[in-house]
């Protein structure tokens, strides 16, 4: 068996993991790594500005692709910068290893220099993390972290590596484990075949069912199953803001978004429904609104990977514990053979009040002869992308619109932080993707303030060549704070202001990026035209919109599904 | 409702820290905590007793099950089951006291394991409102010191928690 030092252990363990890009920041604790790193050319990293973006840019590539992402950072300041991208991962189960480098096992404990306790900082934020305290261990923990990582509801691992644990001079024997066996940790691999028979008994006998798919559906790669047992039945379909693109958006059945913002015939067709099939999605606050008035006259069949996530907030008559690609495939198998059909006519008249409430509202805006509204500009970038573009978004009010008006028939092409709301998430994690899609339109939907909070990265994007298109919708204002302000506490937009901001197109500029204002509603289409013209650059398009628009529809706080605003002055 | 959940998991270093930090993470409430090496010496079990609404308990139980540590568990008080606790009290024993306190430390069916002049320390285990009614009945007005394990259980009959 081949020799090797714990650094290049773990190097040739990223290796056979089959790790192609990592993407950190060195320092002192990590230097035996990056010095193993350099003298190898598989695993290419990507040298971020900030490590926080490095765990972003991990976690794009992983919601791109459904791989888990990989990030490298060093002791104490490097491991806690990451502490907010690993957050944003653990809230939206995104699978990811992050491998912290740390003071040398003989130091730990006493507050050396840059020693941080990351195995407790990142404790709550985290699936697992995993201490190395042996150099022998690594091949086996890197091995491990992958597997937990990305098997049963994903999430965020962490490696935490004492300094000495990867020291040259010492050689182990290498090998890369083929297979982890956790005794403490089993998956479900398949649904409970009776309670998947009572579902389908159920979902056939129902008059006014409603799909609710969430972010599980994209997670657990079951988008064709879902569409394809939707199809099958007839019946609507609404998706969380995780879940979108489970489904195609263009399709008939599909109602669009459902919860806080979601839309009206969604949250009226929830409602109303009398059951409710939730796939991998988790009855989250901005879902549900107050829990207690949720859907009177539902039962729910709840599909999730994740015990804990059933019966959490809402409780289930169905629950199905079980990854949601085998347990759709059984369903549809059992539909197929059904003497039971759904009742024709039922569906047809729930349809028809779902197509009422659909010509009602629907989704719109107010458009302006002069102003640019934010949401025409994520409609005709829609149009300008053939609706073919991976999005990513950071969060406030430009996330909403570009939820809500780019309308995506694929899964893993809308890209935003759901759980946490992490402003700063959408330019790395536009990066990620940029950098291992090279032949496809990446746009960070963004606003002048969470854009500010990663803007250093527009210097990585300079040293790797990354072409993202950076949409500013500029409002001058944290729209989405402002919005609640003159909602809630009567238009006093207390630190809500951006004042002092910078010129966008100077500072694209400076990075050695193409800066373009668009301040005219004539030169919408034009200028984005020619920045989506520009495939090779990075193109900053600072848009000037209408700075006292606000998201709609929007729940009623406290109500329940149906109680909603639709515009400033509507209310149902 | 008062519920004992029984844990066994592994004996790795920050194991505990995991199952403690849920609880407070996820605002639960740990009444007692006991925990030690069980005779598989790669296995620790760890009993701790919560109260809740069962919508709470529920979740503690799936939460707890979700970490990767977690190898087992079981909520005890869903079946017939024996918990104890020990306790350890210091007394004060002068005079016409001593007399009292061992008569009372007879009908609780302790035993006093260390005496001085004037202290006596008396060991008692039992479910945890036998150690309640010990001490009041012996007064706090003469208790110097008391230690308590925290709850310790096990189903009766042929259930056993193990891999």
């Amino acid at each position: 068996m081949e020799l090797l030092s714990g650094a290049d252990m773990l190097i040739r363990s990223l290796q056979d993991q089959g790790i192609e890009y990592i993407y950190g920041y060195p320092g002192g604790a990590a230097l035996h790594i990056y010095d193993a790193l350099f003298r190898q050319d598989e695993v290419k990293h990507i040298l971020v500005r900030h490590e926080q973006a490095a765990v972003h840019m991990a976690d794009g590539y992983a919601r791109a692709t459904g791989m888990p992402g990989t990030v490298l950072v060093t002791s104490g300041p490097g491991a806690t910068n990451t502490i907010t991208g690993i957050a944003t991962a653990f809230m939206d189960s995104i699978p990811m290893v992050v491998l912290c480098g740390q003071v040398a096992s003989t130091l730990i404990g006493e507050d050396a220099f840059q020693e941080t306790d990351m195995m407790g900082v990142s404790r709550p934020v985290v699936k697992h993390n995993l201490s190395v305290r042996h150099p022998s261990e690594i091949p086996e923990i890197i091995r491990k972290a992958y597997y937990i990582a990305s098997t049963g509801r994903p999430g965020p691992v962490v490696v935490d590596i004492p300094k000495d644990m990867t020291a040259p001079n010492e050689r182990f024997e290498y090998a890369y484990p083929k297979k982890v066996k956790l005794r403490s940790y089993n998956p479900a691999i398949r649904g409970h075949a009776g309670q998947i028979k009572k579902a389908v008994d159920m979902m056939l006998a129902a008059r006014r069912p409603v799909i609710y798919a969430g972010g599980g559906v994209i997670l657990g790669k079951a988008s064709s199953q879902l569409t394809e047992l939707v199809r099958k039945l007839g019946y609507p379909i609404t998706n969380t803001l995780m879940g979108i693109g489970c489904y195609p958006a263009s399709d008939k059945q599909h109602l669009g978004w459902l919860g806080m913002h979601g839309t009206y015939e969604a949250n009226m067709a929830m409602h109303h429904s009398d059951l409710i099939l939730a796939v991998g999605a988790r009855f989250d606050d901005r879902v549900t609104n107050a829990t207690e008035k949720f859907c009177p006259g539902a039962r729910i069949i709840h599909i999730d990977i994740d015990p804990a996530s059933i019966s959490k907030t809402i409780d289930a008559d169905v629950p199905i514990v079980g990854p949601v690609d085998a347990v759709l495939k059984e369903m549809l198998a059992l539909v197929k053979d059904s003497k039971k059909e759904p009742d024709a006519e039922a569906l047809a008249s729930w349809w028809k009040q779902i197509e009422e409430w659909r010509a009602f509202h629907g989704m719109r805006y107010e458009t302006s002869p002069d102003v640019i509204k934010p949401q025409e500009v994520v409609e005709m970038l829609h149009r300008l992308t053939n609706g073919d573009a991976f999005v990513t978004s950071d969060v406030g009010q430009h996330q909403m619109f570009a939820a809500q008006y780019y309308k995506f028939d694929k899964p893993n092409r809308w890209i935003n932080s759901g759980g946490l709301g992490t402003m700063g998430f959408g330019l790395p994690a536009a990066m990620g993707i940029a950098l291992t899609h090279p032949d496809d339109e990446v746009l960070c939907i963004t606003g002048e303030g969470s854009i500010q909070m990663n803007i250093q990265e527009l210097s990585t994007c300079n040293q790797y060549k990354l072409p993202v298109k950076i949409i500013n919708l500029n409002n001058q204002a944290l729209g989405m704070v402002k919005q609640w302000q003159d909602m809630n506490y009567e238009s006093r937009h207390s630190h809500s202001y951006m004042e002092s901001l910078p010129d966008f197109i100077k500072l694209a500029e400076a990075y050695g990026h193409v800066g373009i204002r668009i301040d005219r509603k004539e030169d919408l289409e034009p200028k984005l035209k020619e920045a989506l013209a520009m495939k090779d650059r990075l193109v900053f398009v600072d848009i000037q919109v209408d700075r006292f628009e606000h998201v709609y529809p929007m729940q009623v706080a406290r109500g329940c599904m149906k109680d909603m605003w639709l515009s400033k002055t509507e209310r149902v | 409702m008062r519920r004992i959940i029984s844990v066994l998991l592994e004996n790795e270093p920050g194991a505990l820290s995991r199952v403690v930090g849920l609880f407070s993470q996820r605002n639960y409430n740990i009444e007692t905590l006991t925990v030690a090496p069980t005779e598989d010496e790669t296995l620790s079990r760890l009993t701790v007793t919560t109260t809740g609404p069962d919508r709470v308990i529920e979740q503690i139980t799936k939460q707890l099950n979700k970490l990767v540590e977690v190898v087992k568990l079981v909520d005890l008080t869903e079946g017939p089951h024996i918990e104890r606790e020990l306790m350890l009290i210091k007394l004060k024993a002068t005079g016409s006291q001593r007399a009292e306190i061992k008569r009372t430390v007879d009908i609780f069916r302790g035993q006093i394991v260390d005496v001085t002049s004037s202290v006596y320390t008396v060991q008692l285990a039992g479910a945890s409102d036998k150690l309640d009614g010990f001490v009041q009945a012996i007064g706090t007005s003469g208790v110097l010191e008391v230690v308590r394990s925290g709850i310790s259980g096990i189903a009766r009959g042929e259930k056993v928690l193990s891999l």
